[in-house]
């Protein structure tokens, strides 16, 4: 083993396969595989070490397309693949690659165990609010009216939240990010790598085929100021063109609600100070929807506990032979002959 | 000859001499609340350790507590014993201990005349036997005239045994079954200390509960042994086992061999094991055994359903662990999905089905075989694995050794086909050592040159098998096709014909490990070959025994290898001028036989949940045979 070379500082392009990218051009998981490629240097991963797992659709030929070892499995299963990997061998720094319709559809199940778990690995779900791979069908996070060859008068379905999911299924830390903020998405993910435990991650995703612009309600370049609030821990939850808008608790009816702050109006000590691990703050902060209330993008909640495979009972492989020898000799038992 | 009095507890031991015989078959039948199971493991337990040969037969219902006095909840334990070999758990009972009208409605058809019943008349209040289906009590009409009836009020007994003993009249009738499983210790003569041992233990902390269990057990032991009871009843000698080879021996299951068997088979790989499943009767037992170890080796995971079990089972081969999941027919219908992926990407995998009455929900606690197909076809494209069945409980530890050796030699999914039957079941078995075992060799890829995941080895055309956490092997694997020769993303028709005949080939390799297939008893040529599988073993070798000693031409043969099919297996059958095939099926190994061997073979089936009795099988052989 040649450990100049394993020491030498890697870039983003050693974590580029040689394999060629098949999304459509202009396709959202362009900015997601960048930023990833960024993050992993930045945190300092191992090609080796690093793992992504995924199921099916297009998210989920991310693998691919990442230098390291990856496996593309079946359809939501990626959760449980993961997991049995982890508990094979914890050293090994496991991604999860799903999207709405593989991670909330077929794999919700999988989804919801893995994080009630908190198995230690990232799970990333890119939310494009439609079936890509399959052509263009309606997905559990399609909007009500969402037209497609499924539903070619509208979905009549209410979508389901990926965060308001994760935080029902008991996962610890759970985070927000739109695809072409490559800085916080990239940042994002650092923390989510951080997180010892099952991290959550929704990733708005825009698809350009079947579902163009579906977030341009708060990721256009005019309204995206004024329509998201990317949380910081420790600080009061602000946002705007000029910084001058921020979120407030209405006691009386313990809903968040939008103020304007400057003379004569609401002063910042108001605002609610943004609480990593406050799990109710991050169920409002996951809740909010533009245009009433801006879209939380950051870490809404990171609650370290401890995961599973940091539990595990020391090795007794030595004596092992022994053990077993013991195991099915005790009881009642007999002997024959001498 | 109702007796009701029996208080008087003066032993006359040996006043009477014991009948000596070779085999006895007993079975006990309650409620399911009765605790018969606890009872038959019980007397199971101190035959074994006077190293009787035996075989047993749990058989109840899928109801915890199914309502009282019904006869479907019915609980029963059955035990063949005896000094000769013992292969089944017995056609006819030798002894039916009844313990109310539902258990006596439902198991009297199978007592021998001249059997011995043994019957708690106070169960058969005029509620009881008419909510069992009787419309007058059984006990006093002539319909028992053939049998050797010895009618106790064993609950009247339990509750007088228990004077003193400071326990409510509920709490001293749960103690009924102990008063029975006495009297029947004292009918075939067997040791008491084993079960007073296992209850100071089983009540440790309770020592009220214990004295008094220990107390009834005595006192139906000694009513027996008493001047009070009549003595024109038979009691019983079954001597030791003169067939078994020197060594260790203890009573085991089916679930228990195959923990054992998984445990150091993945011990000789020196590999890991993550057992993952999600709880199904019957296959439940085994992830108790297995969780039960406490040995970081040993990961046992409950998932949270049958499909993430078998991909958290992947998952674990994939990081270069043992991954082994376990169920049901019904839930292996779930896992075919994952054995799909287990095949394209070509990873080690234990696939346990304990094989149960269906389909659907079916009959959950009671056999069958019926799974064949499912094993052998039960998935999208083509997509072979190895199929493996073992024919005995002990067996189960052999056989989860041999798929572990063939998984990793040949990295493929290896199906183990067992059944309610043999995972239930007990028999005596000689304890393996496990240091005496060969090692299985595991070759983890290291090499950089030339490598591709999908690189085959030239005799067995297994891929490498790479841990991550590698250097300089990083890949991408998953269930989309891939090049033969670069094991990259492929769609090249060509390719794709190639790939899928690789597959198939690979695991037909398997041929060259597992040798021909051999005769199990009776001639290599002739008249009849009887062709079984699985827990059909005991019935149909027993059966060919007594024909051959009939003088008949009569041969067994047992295939513990139904895919790939041993290479000889042909030209074997053809030895033969009939060859019958015997399964808890409609024909499935028949149909194979048919289309692999191209034998006209012949079929003997029954789909009951029950297990095969002897003289079914010699009935069947009969009628085949051309004299």
């Amino acid at each position: 083993m040649d450990h100049s070379v394993l020491s030498a500082p890697l870039t983003a392009k050693d974590f580029a396969s040689d394999e060629e990218v098949r999304w459509c051009p202009g396709c959202g998981d362009y900015a997601i595989l960048k930023s990833m490629q960024k993050a992993l240097v930045k945190i300092g991963a191992r090609p080796e070490t690093t793992v992504f797992v995924s199921g099916i659709g297009c998210a989920s030929r991310f693998p691919y397309y990442m230098n390291t070892y990856g496996f593309h499995t079946i359809h939501g299963r990626a959760p449980a693949i993961a997991t049995g990997a982890k508990l094979a061998n914890p050293d090994l720094d496991i991604w999860v690659i799903t999207g709405d319709g593989d991670g909330l559809s077929i794999g919700g199940n999988h989804l919801l165990h893995v994080l009630r778990r908190n198995i230690d690995l990232q799970v990333l779900l890119f939310n494009n609010e439609i079936y890509g791979l399959t052509k263009g069908q309606s997905s559990p996070t399609s909007r009500l009216g969402t037209r497609s060859p499924s539903t070619p008068n509208g979905s009549i379905e209410s979508p389901v939240s990926p965060l308001i999911f994760a935080l029902g299924s008991g996962a610890n830390f759970v985070a927000r990010a739109v695809d072409v903020s490559q800085v916080s998405l990239q940042v994002t993910l650092e923390r989510a790598h951080a997180y010892k435990g099952a991290a959550f991650v929704e990733i708005f995703q825009n698809c350009i085929v079947y579902n163009d612009g579906v977030f341009n309600d708060f990721t256009e370049r005019n309204l995206s100021s004024d329509r998201q609030i990317h949380v910081q821990h420790g600080q009061p939850l602000i946002y705007g063109k000029n910084k001058d808008i921020g979120l407030k608790l209405d006691h009386k009816t313990l809903c968040l609600e939008s103020v304007k702050l400057g003379r004569g109006e609401s002063k910042e000590s108001d605002l609610i100070i943004h609480d990593e691990r406050n799990r109710m703050l991050a169920v409002m902060l996951a809740s909010m929807r533009p245009p009433d209330l801006p879209m939380a993008l950051g870490v809404i909640l990171c609650d370290p506990v401890d995961s599973i495979s940091k539990a595990a009972p020391s090795n007794r492989r030595d004596s092992w032979t022994d053990d077993l020898n013991k195991l099915m000799r005790a009881g009642h038992t007999w002997t024959v002959g001498t | 000859m109702s007796r009701s009095s029996l208080i008087s507890v003066e032993c006359n031991e040996n006043a009477q001499q014991r009948k000596q015989v070779s085999s006895a078959v007993v079975r006990f039948a309650g409620d399911s609340g009765d605790g018969m199971q606890l009872t038959g493991g019980q007397f199971t337990l101190s035959t074994a350790t006077q190293q009787n040969n035996l075989l047993t037969f749990p058989d109840f219902p899928a109801e915890i507590r199914a309502p009282i006095g019904t006869t479907f909840g019915v609980s029963s334990f059955q035990i063949n014993f005896g000094s000769r070999e013992i292969r089944t758990a017995g056609d006819r009972l030798d002894c039916l201990v009844a313990m109310n009208p539902a258990a006596l409605k439902v198991e009297i058809g199978k007592l021998k005349p001249g059997g011995v019943l043994i019957v708690d008349t106070g169960a058969f209040s005029e509620r009881n036997y008419k909510r069992a289906g009787y419309k007058n009590n059984p006990l006093e009409g002539d319909s028992l005239n053939q049998f050797t009836v010895i009618n106790l009020d064993i609950s009247a007994a339990t509750i007088a045994a228990l004077k003193g003993h400071n326990l409510s009249k509920k709490e001293s009738l749960r103690c009924k079954n102990l008063w029975a499983l006495g009297l029947t210790y004292y009918l075939y003569g067997r040791d008491r200390d084993p079960t007073v041992k296992w209850l100071r233990q089983k009540f440790s902390g309770r020592n009220d509960l214990a004295a008094a269990n220990i107390a009834v057990l005595h006192a139906g032991y000694k009513v027996a042994d008493s001047s009070e009871f009549p003595t024109q009843f038979t009691t019983f000698q079954v001597g030791p086992a003169d067939e078994m080879a020197a060594g260790v021996y203890r009573a085991v299951t089916g679930s228990d061999a195959l923990a054992w068997g998984l445990s150091a088979g993945s011990h000789l790989a020196d590999l890991k094991m993550i057992f993952a499943s999600y709880p199904i009767t019957p296959a439940s037992p085994l992830l108790h055994s297995l969780a039960s170890m406490e040995v970081d080796d040993i990961v046992t995971f409950q998932a949270e359903d049958e499909i993430a079990a078998i991909c958290a089972a992947i998952g674990a081969s994939y990081a270069g662990s043992l991954g082994v999941t376990s169920s049901s027919g019904p839930g292996i219908s779930l896992k075919t999905e994952g054995l799909g992926l287990a095949v394209s990407a070509e990873l080690p995998l234990i696939v346990v089905n304990s094989q149960r009455s269906g389909p659907s929900t079916g009959m959950p606690t009671k056999t069958e075989q019926s799974d064949l197909f499912q094993a052998l076809f039960g998935r999208s494209s083509d997509s072979p694995v190895v199929v493996l069945a073992p024919f005995s409980p002990g067996d189960c530890f052999t056989i989860a050794i041999e798929a572990i050796r063939i998984a990793i030699s040949y990295m493929t999914p290896v199906i183990i086909l067992t059944d309610t039957f043999i995972a239930n079941a007990s028999e005596p078995w000689l304890i393996p050592d496990v240091n005496k075992l060969d090692p299985i060799e595991v070759k983890f890829c290291s090499t950089t040159e030339g490598f591709h995941p999908y690189r085959r080895g030239t005799e067995r055309l297994d891929r490498p098998w790479v841990k991550p956490g590698t250097p300089g092997l990083e890949h991408r694997i998953g269930g989309l096709e891939r090049d033969y020769d670069s094991g990259k993303i492929s769609y090249e028709p060509d390719n794709h014909h190639k790939m899928t005949v690789t597959r198939y080939n690979k695991v037909k390799c398997v041929r060259d490990y597992i040798g021909p297939q051999t005769v199990t008893r009776g001639p290599q040529s002739g008249k009849v070959a009887v062709v079984g599988w699985g827990s059909t073993y005991g019935p149909i070798s027993r059966a060919v025994d007594n024909l051959l000693q009939r003088g008949m031409d009569v041969s067994h043969i047992h295939l513990r290898n139904l895919w790939p099919l041993p290479k000889n297996l042909k030209q074997l059958l053809a030895n033969y001028e009939t060859v019958l095939v015997i399964e808890a099926n409609l024909g499935q190994l028949l149909f194979l036989i048919k289309g692999y061997c191209l034998i006209d073979a012949k079929g003997f089936n029954k789909v009951s949940g029950q297990p095969f009795m002897i003289s079914e099988v010699e009935e069947a052989i009969i009628d085949v045979y051309r004299f």
